[in-house]
């Protein structure tokens, strides 16, 4: 597969920890140490749901000193396109799964002075791998998370009896409790750096309120979960392999190429990484671009696709593959 | 098999040589009868033995005497190691790989037995058995990647990932063809590869850089490179240029087999654990011309390369004043045969 070396897994454990949210706990089928990572990084969970494989990215949220096992934390997304129900509905403790080894596409800068990270939902689990790794380490960091209620918010009394209320701060939407993002950022001492992961309109005003605060880019960081997205059926035609692709309502380019046998290279399905970057050959319609990774104007030439993020409407598409 | 380790030098009376069967090994880069740059970049996956790729770090005949030179130029110029201050867990992730393949590779020469955070480490060649916590550098002599570069043939870099480039940020670099960690250290990929003809032009260093900011933990990978070297010197540094550029005007048709070495270097690439980092070897192996011509097939494919180098290669390379003695020295040994399919000897 070219999303890299896969590792056998049993799931040990499954844990409800909030509205929506279970914490799954993989450990190597054939007993030896996960490889250790870094604070950021995901892995590709691979999902047999009856004969059709479904591969979605997670954040690792153990600590990554601990080869023992890799833990992720699931919401089951109300209009999942199967991945999430699949977690949430069929896998069980005892389970043989198979996941990818750890990519990190959101790593701390480790020149910062302080890390300040800012979480929004679910988008709380990369930070709890890097706020175990910033305080082995002895880096300077502060956790800002808020959440819609109480009983959705994944970690919080946990995240604060580990690190204490001066560097974890939980904001409850519920109690009309929100992150000062403005005041954050003007209070903050030279060479910090900013992570925001969570919801994309939390995640736009964040970096949005950065640049305009004055912070220099490089230190606004930032990590969306996309996902593909449900649209409309199409087909497409792979020009090289000269074969005729039909992507469901519910499936990805990607998801749909991989089907029919042919390999193309990913690691993060979401968008971010660059590796599923295909060349567009005939295009009668409209590509609908959603990934963060292709330029606006590589977008508007309607020459290259993005196949895990991506899609399509209109009469032809082929693609060079 | 214990491997015989070799009492040699780099400098002075430069001793070192090649035994047939480390000539035999010797990473030949050339697949054809021509050479032209490209990303040729391939997987650093475990090959055949009796070849360079038995472990995925090599150790050989020269280690000892490497280590001892290594010493040597650090001694009259400790700024060839350098590492920036946030580099520290990419330096511990490297003193773990290299221990770890070390000892996985020659088992009767490196031992790691780990006890948690608590390590010990035998290097038998050297004479070391070190205990020490990982991840506190109060516990070992030096810091950790110079601690372990001491201890491992070639040069190492450590590159830093963040803004959608890599940053050269950490490095022991004492066997270098002409280029200077000082110089370069804190540069980007495209600083640092400023200099290179050609290639820039290509296209090769946004396609290399490209696919090394995807490199993935568990799947390194690997390029050669080569140049050419006067007399079996180690350290042709930029900063003792005054002590090895004179020697290019040294080579005469008699003395090209002794003094002229090929210099290749595999270079491998691999994604750090804990750091996210990349560390970057940059193993370098010499071979006189004597040694060369001993394999029927090189001795008749290295003169056809250099006579197809491009003139910008040909100056970059340094090569502009002996390559022609070379190439007609070489050419006795050439009878214009076919030569047959990839690098290895027939």
């Amino acid at each position: 597969m070219s999303g890299g070396i896969e590792i056998p897994v049993r799931v040990t454990q499954v844990t409800p920890v909030a509205h929506r949210i279970k914490r799954f706990r993989f450990e190597r089928l054939d007993g030896g140490p996960m490889p250790y990572f870094s604070g950021g990084a995901h892995i590709i969970v691979s999902m047999n749901d009856n004969g059709h494989v479904r591969r979605n990215a997670y954040s690792l949220m153990s600590p990554p000193y601990d080869c023992s096992a890799y833990e992720i934390s699931v919401l089951h997304v109300e209009d999942s396109r199967g991945g999430s129900s699949f977690m949430h509905e069929k896998v069980r403790e005892g389970d043989e799964m198979r996941v990818s080894h750890p990519v990190n596409l959101f790593q701390p800068d480790w020149r910062g002075r302080k890390h300040l990270l800012i979480a929004g939902g679910i988008g709380i689990t990369p930070f709890i791998a890097m706020m175990e790794q910033f305080s082995r380490e002895g880096a300077h960091f502060e956790l800002h998370y808020a959440v819609r209620t109480r009983d959705r918010g994944a970690y919080c009394e946990d995240l604060v009896a580990r690190y204490g209320p001066h560097r974890v701060k939980i904001y409850c939407d519920a109690e009309d409790n929100r992150i000062p993002v403005a005041r954050l950022l003007d209070s903050q001492p030279l060479g910090t750096h900013l992570y925001v992961c969570g919801p994309a309109g939390m995640i736009d005003g964040v970096l949005k309120a950065g640049l305009e605060a004055g912070w220099p880019e490089q230190n606004l960081h930032s990590e969306r979960f996309l996902s593909s997205q449900p649209g409309k059926p199409f087909s497409i035609e792979l020009t090289r392999s000269g074969k005729t692709i039909h992507v469901g309502h519910h499936e990805s380019m990607l998801e749909a190429i991989e089907a029919a046998g042919i390999d193309v290279p990913f690691l993060c399905r979401g968008g971010a990484c660059g590796q599923c970057e295909t060349m567009v050959t005939v295009c009668d319609g409209k590509l609908l671009h959603n990934d963060v990774y292709l330029s606006d104007e590589e977008k508007a030439s309607g020459r290259k696709v993005m196949l895990c993020v991506s899609r399509f409407e209109g009469n032809a598409l082929h693609l060079d593959l | 098999m214990a491997i015989a380790f070799k009492q040699e030098t780099f400098r002075d009376d430069f001793s070192y040589r090649n035994s047939p069967e480390n000539i035999r090994r010797f990473p030949f880069p050339f697949d054809r009868d021509e050479y032209m740059y490209s990303v040729n970049m391939e997987p650093h996956v475990k090959g055949q033995k009796g070849t360079v790729f038995e472990s995925l770090i090599d150790v050989d005949e020269h280690y000892i005497a490497e280590m001892h030179d290594r010493a040597l130029v650090l001694r009259d110029d400790p700024l060839r190691y350098q590492a920036l201050p946030h580099m520290m867990t990419a330096q511990w992730d490297t003193l773990e790989l290299l221990m770890e393949e070390q000892a996985a590779g020659y088992p009767e020469h490196f031992t790691l037995i780990r006890n948690g955070d608590r390590w010990r480490w035998i290097n038998r060649p050297l004479g070391i058995d070190d205990t020490f916590t990982f991840g506190d550098t109060a516990t070992l002599p030096y810091e950790p990647l110079e601690y372990i570069t001491r201890q491992a043939q070639g040069d190492f870099c450590i590159v830093d990932q963040r803004d959608g480039n890599l940053w050269m940020d950490a490095g022991m670099v004492t066997t270098q063809a002409d280029w200077s960690l000082d110089f370069d250290i804190g540069m980007n990929f495209m600083e640092w590869h400023g200099p290179v003809p050609l290639a820039h032009q290509a296209g090769v260093f946004d396609r290399a850089l490209k696919f090394l900011l995807n490199l993935q933990q568990g799947k390194p990978t690997r390029r050669f490179n080569w140049t050419m070297t006067i007399n079996p010197r180690l350290d042709t540094s930029p900063e003792n240029y005054p002590k090895w550029g004179a020697d290019r005007a040294t080579v005469t048709p008699e003395n090209v087999g002794e003094k002229v070495h090929l210099r290749v270097e595999l270079q491998s690439l691999w994604r750090l654990p804990r750091s996210n980092a990349i560390l970057f070897v940059i193993r370098c192996y010499l071979m006189n011309m004597n040694e060369l011509v001993t394999v029927p097939k090189w001795a008749r494919r290295f003169p056809r390369v250099l006579r197809t180098l491009p003139p910008e290669l040909i100056d970059y390379k340094g090569l502009t004043r002996y390559r022609q003695t070379t190439i007609d020295w070489l050419s006795k040994f050439d009878d214009g045969a076919p030569t047959s399919p990839g690098p290895f000897p027939d």
